[in-house]
Order: structure tokens, then C-alpha cells, then sequence
């Protein structure tokens, strides 16, 4: 397939199509589906310094078209990363990408740099956005200051591709990505969720054991859509479109409105193939479009 | 692990909240093995409110008509939806899910506790224990004689005690009230049913020194490790309940 091939600062991915970090596990989990080295990138579960056990269950609650979690960052840490996942996953025909969070900019400075030594792992995503954990996370992606400042220091020790998710959570996300891009941030990525709740109005019981969870799923898109074409027009990196992305109708609509990839989220759950699927879409409307590549509609909403 | 589409064979109303619905690979795919206790996660189309898929224990694998049984309660958008489904219509499903009850590895007494809908992965598995060459025993208890589904269809693979709330059939009570579990001495216990009573059979398995495993049935979004959503808290940590799960020793549970 031709015209599909996009850059994110230097890195080259073959197709505008990644998976969402936390949606997709380590890839493998999704091989009995889909041939994974057919996605432009893979964003593997977020990543901190120590293990973490996550929240408590209730971790999940299904809304109108859409889920709220709070799994909170259950993950073996980056050494057990390095050591066990690393290993199996690295040869696979994608980018595989890792989603980087943790408590303290400390933190994300030692996780970075374990994670540069890889030679296999192209690019770090730094998660200032996770609305599931007490400390950092969030925290850092809703003050320019913060983002400016982490963004900083892991820039220092991390010199291959470094992407910046951020949180929506915020009154105007394009001073927080001007902030990262000011700081040598070589692309941003939004939306993470949104900070929504939930309650069982038999029990009057919250519906996850966090009260407040992050909310996903096709009922957010057109809020991310309208935060990537304000990012898109704020700042000259690249921009890593999500949220609510099902098919690739939903895909073309994030790259018209100014995203350069895109990634596949929650759907991922529903239909296991969807990334995928959304490769061909995208493909088939280029050619009936008589489009050249995939690059010369970014941001080309008519307005 | 598939992503299939499945013709309905069937949808039968076996009384007014559970449908067993029979499904068949649309096409020439045959069915791989499947173990008991293993399930399958459901597209519910067209449903504005149900958004994910929802997860299902395979009731029963009839091999020679190629079919998955699936029992299913009515217990919501989701679940009112997929009752709905009209023979020779297609379910999308993917399968098999989860880890499965360990089969008898030597000669015992067997028995399978289901409680409401929760019944439905003893069938499978009791016959799975049959062809093992042991006869097992199954304890299964409802609200009322009505709740009581499938009796013929157990019956088959060994013998049957119940229980109901309103004493309707069988003994009345709880199906850790039934006096064949004062009567007799079990080396294992399965069980799957509402969580109370599952707490209950566990304490039961506790005291008396028996073997048990329990089917949970947490909360799910993918069904595959991928979301992390449905853990369990467990003596190994937070481990989810679709891939490590459903089925438990219960020595591994903190309940």
C-alpha cells in the first residue's frame, strides 16, 4: 500500500495507524487477531519505575458508547519491561513504543533512561495524563509549568523520538502543548481520558472503587477532534490524533482535522481487528479521493 | 483465541429471565477443543447503551453438531438484547476465553455447586468429568422450581440434588443448607453462581478441608489481558480474572 507512510519528528511509520497505551496490552495479546507489523506503531501499557498493583476493583464501568476505567497503572515495572517484554516484543514489524509515567519527574527521568539504551524502542510516549493514580500522572499535564518541566528534564537523557500525551483535563490544551513543544518535545498525543464518575443508583454506590475514572470510547471524539485541530494550529510538531477512533472514517476525520497519526483506543476491545481494518480504509479513500499520501490532508479541513 | 461469526441455531426461553441460545461457526470452521469453565465474549450490535461485548461461560460444547451452548439471563440492556436474537441470525463472538476448572486427575467424589445462572459451566464440565470416567454429582439451587434449568440435561452426566429459596423443589434454603453435604464427604467442589454463595461454598470448602475451585465472574472490558479492568485480588497480586481466571483455588482468593 503506498501513500500511507507518515513522520513523527524522525521517526517514519508505515501507516498513520497505532494503538492506544493501555488498550492493547504488549501487542502480543493481540497476535491471534491481526498481524501486528501491518500497524504503523504500537504504544505499550504505561510504564513506571516500581510495579504497581493498580486500584481496587471495581476498575470499570460501561457508559453510553463509551467505558470508564480506573485501572491506575498496573504494571510490572520498566526493569521487569526491560528484561521480560522487551525481549519478545522487539522484533516485532512495528514501532513499539513505550508509555512512560510515573510519581515524581525523578521518575520519569530513571524510566526514560533505561528505556533509551533499547535499540529497538524508537520513541518514549511521556504520560502526563493518566487521571488514575494520587501522585503525578495528571498532575504534570495540567499546569504548563509541570509539563514544561518534565518534559525537560526527560529530554536531557531520552535523544531518540520523544512524544507527549496529553490531558484534556485542562481549561486550554494549547498552552500545555506550546509548553512541551517549547521544551524538545518532537510531537504531542491526545486526548487521554477525560476525568468523568459514575454511580449505581440502587446501591448509591460510586461505580468504581476510585469514585472518578477516565472516561474513553466514541462518546469523547468530537472533544478530541476539536482539542487536535486547536493543538494542530498552536504548534508546528506533529500531532498523534485519539479518542473515540472506531473506524476509519473516525480516523480521517482526527488526520482532516490537523492530526498526523493516529491511534486506536477502546475499540480495540469490541473489535480486535479494527486497527487494522482501518489501514485498508484509510488506503481505499486515498485512491478514490485521488489522493497522493496520506501527509497532504493533514489539517486540510475545508473550511 | 478467534474473532468469528456464529449462525444461531436456536433461542429457546427456558423460562422468563434465561434463554439457551445454541450457536454454530457461520461458516466451515470447525470448533476447536474447548475446556469447561472457559467462556466467550459476545458483540451486542445496535445498542446504542451497550458498548462492549459481554462475556458468557460456555454452558455446553456439542461436538458432533458443531454447536456452543450458551445460557444466558437476562439481566440487562446487553443481555435483554442478546435473548432477543432470532434463529439463523449472526453472533460475533470471540473464543475461547479464560483458563478452565481442573479436570479429576484421580478417583474422588466429585461435586459441582452452581447457583442461578451460574449453573451454566457445571453442565460442561460434568461432562467432561464423566468421560474422565468418574460420575459426578451436581448441587444446584435457585430461587424457585423455575430456576432450576437444564435438571434432564444433568441428569445425563450424574446424579442431581437441589436447592430453592421458596422450597418449590428440591430442599429448601441455600445449596450449602442441603444435607448432602452433611451426609457426605466430597474431595472436590466446583462452583459458579452469585458471590455470596460462592463465599459460602468456599467456607464450606475451607472447614471441612476440600479441594475447591470457583468461576468469578468480575466485571470485563476486553476478555483477553488487555484492558486490566476485571482483576481479582489474589495471593499473586491483582491478576485478571479473563486470562489468569475465571476459575480460582480458592486458596488463592482472599474471600
Amino acid at each position: 500500500m503506498t501513500g500511507l507512510e507518515v513522520y513523527i519528528g524522525d521517526l517514519r511509520l508505515k501507516n498513520p495507524v497505532m494503538t492506544a497505551s493501555g488498550t492493547f496490552g504488549y501487542g502480543t495479546e493481540y497476535a491471534d487477531f491481526i498481524d501486528l507489523g501491518r500497524l504503523g506503531g504500537i504504544f505499550v501499557k504505561g510504564t513506571t519505575l516500581a510495579p504497581r498493583q493498580g486500584n481496587d476493583y471495581p476498575r470499570m464501568a460501561e457508559t453510553a458508547s463509551g467505558m470508564l476505567n480506573a485501572v491506575g497503572l498496573q504494571n510490572k515495572g520498566v526493569d521487569y519491561f526491560v528484561e521480560h517484554l522487551y525481549p519478545v516484543i522487539k522484533d516485532y514489524d512495528t514501532h513499539m513504543i513505550v508509555n512512560v509515567s510515573g510519581s515524581t519527574v525523578e521518575d520519569y527521568v530513571a524510566c526514560a533512561e533505561k528505556l533509551a539504551d533499547l535499540d529497538k524502542m524508537p520513541a518514549i510516549e511521556l504520560n502526563i495524563s493518566c487521571p488514575n493514580v494520587k501522585e503525578g500522572g495528571m498532575a504534570f499535564g495540567t499546569s504548563c509549568q509541570s509539563a514544561a518541566q518534565v518534559t525537560r528534564e526527560v529530554r536531557k537523557v531520552f535523544p531518540k523520538t520523544l512524544i507527549v500525551k496529553l490531558s484534556p483535563n485542562v481549561t486550554d490544551v494549547t498552552e500545555i502543548a506550546r509548553g512541551v513543544e517549547d521544551e524538545g518535545a518532537d510531537a504531542v498525543s491526545l486526548v487521554n481520558t477525560f476525568l468523568g464518575m459514575a454511580i449505581d443508583v440502587e446501591s448509591r454506590r460510586p461505580k468504581l472503587s476510585t469514585i472518578t475514572g477516565g472516561l474513553s470510547g466514541p462518546c469523547i471524539k468530537p472533544i478530541a477532534v476539536r482539542m487536535v485541530w486547536e493543538v494542530f494550529h498552536a504548534v508546528k510538531i506533529p500531532v498523534i490524533g485519539m479518542g473515540g477512533i472506531c473506524n476509519w472514517q473516525d480516523a480521517i476525520e482526527f488526520i482532516l482535522a490537523g492530526a498526523t497519526a493516529v491511534q486506536v483506543g477502546t475499540y480495540n476491545f469490541i473489535d480486535p481487528t479494527a486497527s487494522v481494518k482501518m489501514v485498508e480504509g484509510i488506503h481505499d479513500y486515498l485512491a478514490r479521493h485521488h489522493i497522493a499520501s496520506v501527509k497532504d490532508i493533514v489539517g486540510k479541513m475545508i473550511v | 483465541m478467534q474473532l468469528l461469526d456464529f449462525t444461531v441455531r436456536s433461542n429457546e426461553a427456558l423460562n422468563d429471565q434465561n434463554h439457551l441460545i445454541k450457536v454454530a461457526p457461520s461458516g466451515n470452521e470447525i470448533l476447536p477443543e474447548m475446556q469447561p469453565g472457559q467462556f466467550v465474549q459476545i458483540l451486542v450490535d445496535n445498542s446504542p447503551h451497550v458498548f462492549l461485548r459481554r462475556p458468557i461461560s460456555v454452558n455446553f460444547v456439542d461436538k458432533e453438531k458443531n454447536e456452543i451452548w450458551l445460557l444466558i439471563r437476562k439481566i440487562g440492556e446487553g443481555t435483554e438484547k442478546i435473548c432477543s436474537i432470532h434463529q439463523g441470525e449472526i453472533m460475533n463472538l470471540i473464543y475461547p476465553l479464560g483458563n478452565s476448572f481442573t479436570l479429576p486427575e484421580r478417583n474422588g467424589k466429585y461435586l459441582l455447586i452452581g447457583g442461578g445462572v451460574g449453573t451454566a459451566p457445571m453442565l460442561f464440565l460434568g461432562k467432561k468429568i464423566k468421560e474422565g470416567g468418574i460420575e459426578p454429582e451436581f448441587l444446584l439451587g435457585g430461587r424457585s422450581a423455575k430456576d432450576i434449568l437444564q435438571r434432564t440435561d444433568f441428569e445425563r452426566y450424574g446424579r442431581l440434588y437441589c436447592t430453592t429459596e421458596d422450597g418449590s423443589f428440591g430442599e429448601k434454603g441455600f445449596v450449602t443448607h442441603h444435607s448432602v453435604l452433611k451426609e457426605k464427604k466430597y474431595d472436590f467442589i466446583y462452583t459458579c453462581g452469585p458471590k455470596p454463595m460462592m463465599v459460602a461454598v468456599a467456607n464450606y470448602a475451607h472447614e471441612h478441608g476440600i479441594e475447591c475451585e470457583a468461576s468469578l465472574e468480575n466485571l470485563m472490558a476486553c476478555g483477553f489481558g488487555a484492558c486490566l479492568c476485571c482483576v481479582e485480588k489474589t495471593v499473586r497480586g491483582n491478576i485478571c480474572t479473563c486470562t489468569e481466571g475465571p476459575v480460582f483455588n480458592i486458596k488463592e482468593l482472599f474471600w
